[in-house]
């Protein structure tokens, strides 16, 4: 055993490293990829790690891998799972022989997600079991209690961190021994094959497990009551830390339930805690889960406030000041907030699109080559390429989830004839979801251009290899799979491959495709930048720039600032030399120099 | 000893890495660590700030409104941003380098240099004022800014660690080919930080 300072996701791969987890797959998507990366990097030998092409084929192999019963783990998002749903809600069904463990990392805010959801409800409605750790030291325990309770009731269990336990550090106390457990081998049985006749009988079987595990959890070391006053506070996940503080700040006397295990809820427990308390807060981020289930069990017997109450939100993600608030309101203190400092009007800033990004110049490619068409929509889709959105660009109109741009696109230009869409996807999303939506556009002939941008890498999680990149996730190579022979092989006709720094032929490449009747695609392929070593040259601005800020306004590379003379300054130690600004400068003011001249 | 500390800067800056490095030094001498980062779509140049919580298990990740005891801003800007993080006694290393948000640029919203300036000056009774790029690119890289900014730190005694604590955790966080230019530019910031005293 020793300490060590752990992030949320180190402490989740080193609890699954621990427990003896063999098998590991899953899909890059914030707040949960580093939980893959940390078992890259620990390299334990007997584990296999992959990226697979999409939480679904994530989530099938890893159940793979548990009916063969091996102790196996996948990691995604919240938004992961929608896509995972299906292969899940037939597991819950037919259960696992190894210990199976699903990580689902939520992310209240949301800071780098499309929604809110949380997976609580989904563990719930999937009638399986589901941990929510508060801290990054219970995170790594809850992963062997959740293998160990995977095994004994041969489902699947969920563990579902927020991204402040993810991104959150702690001293964590590590077992130093891995020792991989190996599979007892596929067995043959008719339990593995879903049919209505077995799916009543194991329906009957799960929903009696429910009880049982339930009995389980109230002895649980996660589930606990710190007694008190006859006011209580119920809380789950980082709730339970902010709680813990502000109790300890302001000396309170209140009885807490601390629930580790919110689905199914520990009822035994709650009915002490409940028994032991007038009136209580629930206190509990994202949907009242918690909340529910207490004024249930209470029928009436305690005062039960929370979210139903509006003395909590729904959305957002909570902070100490805004438990503090609700806490004190609830035990009736009044404490003047503490006195804060005016600070001048600060700027807004947004993430941007990197310097020398290549998607910076497909983007401006595909607007100059589409200018003159008013109605054109742009179709955009999850990664960094998002942020193709923000002005200067504009060049996102619509953006949904995963690989939806392509099917949105063919069912705006369905019912508004005479407008063009194009569809951005990068290159993993395009693996991950993306191909359905080009044969559908095929098969319905839809008239729209599809522009996949290539970098070469799964890059807003960090940069994962995907099935294009040649290799795999533990760095053996793979075969190769080419976006242009996919494009092929679904029947797009027309299509281009370009450098989209090479901006005339890239311009021309996206007019042509945009002609083109019925579905095109334009490649534009180069690296991202944070695959590339820095070239000796960069851009410098000359004496001849004039200060008419075209290059800003147009392209918004964050290299670019405005000096004090009015005139455009280059910031050397991030341009990558990409040349886009002077294909737009009018008086050839941006030339190429050497770095350390 | 409890202390909480709070690093700001810009998505790039490297905050990440100085708050390990912190975090690191703090497991050395066998302290209880939290931390809470930003990282994922906000990482893309966007605000980001690295909150650490030294020497006690019972707190959230999160350092609350005007409880931190040290301030590291790594941009002015993103410096002033965290003034209400800040106890009315706390004390700062501030490096003066401005980065101007493209939307700025593009007549979206303001960057008022000499009022942050101001705002802190006034806000923050031990502040201590640098220039820290120039004495990256002397270290060999301007990426060592982090670096740079925790020696000068360390120098200037604002930090509950010694600069052989830290440069001990920087051996652990830091691979071996650039352990060198990040020893240098941590020398040149406690320097920098004691000829400034």
């Amino acid at each position: 055993m020793a300490n060590r300072v752990c992030m949320g996701n180190e402490a989740i791969a080193l609890g699954a490293i621990s427990a003896g987890v063999s098998i590991v797959s899953g899909y890059p998507g914030t707040p949960s990829t580093e939980i893959i990366e940390t078992l890259l990097n620990e390299k334990v030998s007997g584990i296999n790690v992959q990226w697979s092409t999409n939480e679904k084929t994530a989530l099938e192999v890893a159940a793979g891998a548990a009916y063969a019963g091996a102790r196996s783990m996948v990691t995604m998002k919240q938004v992961g799972l929608n896509v995972a749903a299906d292969p899940l809600m037939s597991l819950s069904y037919v259960g696992v022989q190894g210990g199976m463990v699903i990580v689902v990392a939520d992310d209240p805010g949301p800071w780098s997600s499309q929604t809110e959801q949380d997976t609580r409800h989904f563990a719930k409605y999937a009638n399986l079991p589901v941990f929510d750790p508060s801290s990054p030291e219970e995170a790594y325990e809850m992963v062997s209690a959740a293998f160990d309770l995977s095994e004994e009731f041969k489902l699947p269990v969920f563990l579902r961190p927020t991204t402040r336990v993810c991104h959150a550090s702690a001293t964590v106390n590590i077992e130093s021994a891995p020792h991989p457990k190996p599979a007892s081998g596929f067995e043959k049985k008719p339990d593995w094959i879903i049919f209505p006749a077995l799916s009543y009988r194991k329906h009957g079987e799960l929903e009696k497990k429910q009880k049982l595990i339930s009995e389980k959890f109230s002895t649980l070391q996660f589930n606990r009551i710190f007694s008190g006053g006859r006011k209580g506070i119920a809380a789950s996940g980082i709730s339970y830390q902010y709680v813990r503080e502000v109790i300890k700040e302001f000396g309170l006397d209140l009885t807490v339930l601390k629930v580790g295990t919110p689905y199914p809820l520990p009822l035994k427990l709650a009915e002490e805690f409940l028994s032991s308390v007038d009136s209580l807060l629930v206190v509990e981020e994202l949907d009242p889960v918690l909340e529910e289930q207490l004024l249930l069990i209470s029928a009436g017997k305690n005062k039960i406030f929370g979210k139903m109450t509006d003395n909590l939100p729904c959305n957002g993600e909570y902070s100490f000041e805004l438990i503090k608030n609700a806490v004190l309101k609830f035990v009736g203190i009044e404490v003047e907030d503490p006195k804060l400092v005016d600070i001048p009007t600060l700027p807004i800033r947004p993430p941007v699109l990197c310097a020398g990004c290549p998607h910076r110049a497909s983007f401006y490619a595909a607007k100059i080559a589409s200018k003159n068409d008013e109605k054109m929509v742009y179709c955009g889709d999850i990664g960094c390429y998002t942020l193709g959105n923000a002005a200067p660009l504009n060049m996102v109109d619509t953006c949904l989830c995963m690989g939806a741009g392509i099917t949105i696109a063919q069912g705006i230009s369905l019912a508004e004839k005479g407008t063009k869409c194009i569809a951005f996807i990068g290159d993993s999303t395009f693996f991950h979801s993306g191909i359905s939506g080009v044969i559908n556009a095929v098969y319905q002939n839809a008239n729209i251009t599809i522009a996949v941008l290539d970098n070469h890498t799964t890059a807003m999680t960090g940069g994962q290899p995907h099935p294009g990149t040649g290799r795999t996730a533990m760095g053996m190579p793979a075969k190769p799979l080419y976006i242009e022979k996919i494009l092929r092989a679904c029947g797009v006709e027309h299509i281009s491959k370009v450098n989209p720094f090479k901006y005339e032929e890239t311009v021309d490449a996206f007019k042509k495709a945009i002609e083109h009747q019925g579905p095109s695609a334009v490649i534009a392929k180069a690296p991202c930048i944070a695959l590339i070593k820095l070239p000796p040259l960069v851009r410098r601005i000359n004496e001849t720039c004039i200060g008419c800020l075209k290059c800003i306004k147009q392209l918004g590379c964050p290299a670019m600032s405005v000096g004090s003379n009015g005139k455009v300054v280059i910031n050397e130690t991030v341009c990558t030399e990409c040349s886009l600004c002077s294909n737009v400068c009018p008086v050839g003011a941006i030339k190429k120099v050497d770095r350390n001249v | 000893m409890f202390s909480s500390i709070v690093i700001a800067g810009v998505g790039g800056q490297g905050t990440l890495l100085a708050s390990k490095i912190l975090s690191e030094a703090a497991q050395k001498r066998g302290l209880f660590v939290r931390t809470s980062e930003t990282i994922g779509m906000a990482q893309r140049g966007g605000s980001v700030s690295s909150h650490l919580r030294i020497g006690s298990e019972d707190v959230s990740p999160v350092i609350p409104l005007r409880h931190a005891d040290v301030l590291i801003g790594f941009e002015l800007a993103e410096a002033a941003r965290q003034l209400n993080r800040l106890k009315p006694d706390a004390s700062a290393v501030v490096n003066v380098d401005c980065i101007v948000p493209i939307n700025v640029a593009l007549r979206q919203g303001e960057y008022l240099c000499d009022d942050y300036l101001s705002a802190l000056k006034k806000n923050i009774g031990k502040g201590f004022y640098i220039n820290a790029a120039p004495l990256a690119i002397e270290a060999g890289d301007a990426r060592t800014l982090n670096i740079v900014l925790l020696g000068f730190s360390v120098g200037a005694g604002i930090l509950p660690f010694n600069e052989q604590e830290i440069r001990e955790a920087m051996e652990c966080c830091i691979k071996p080919k650039l352990l060198e230019i990040n020893k240098k530019a941590f020398l040149l910031g406690a320097e920098a930080a004691r000829n400034q005293i």
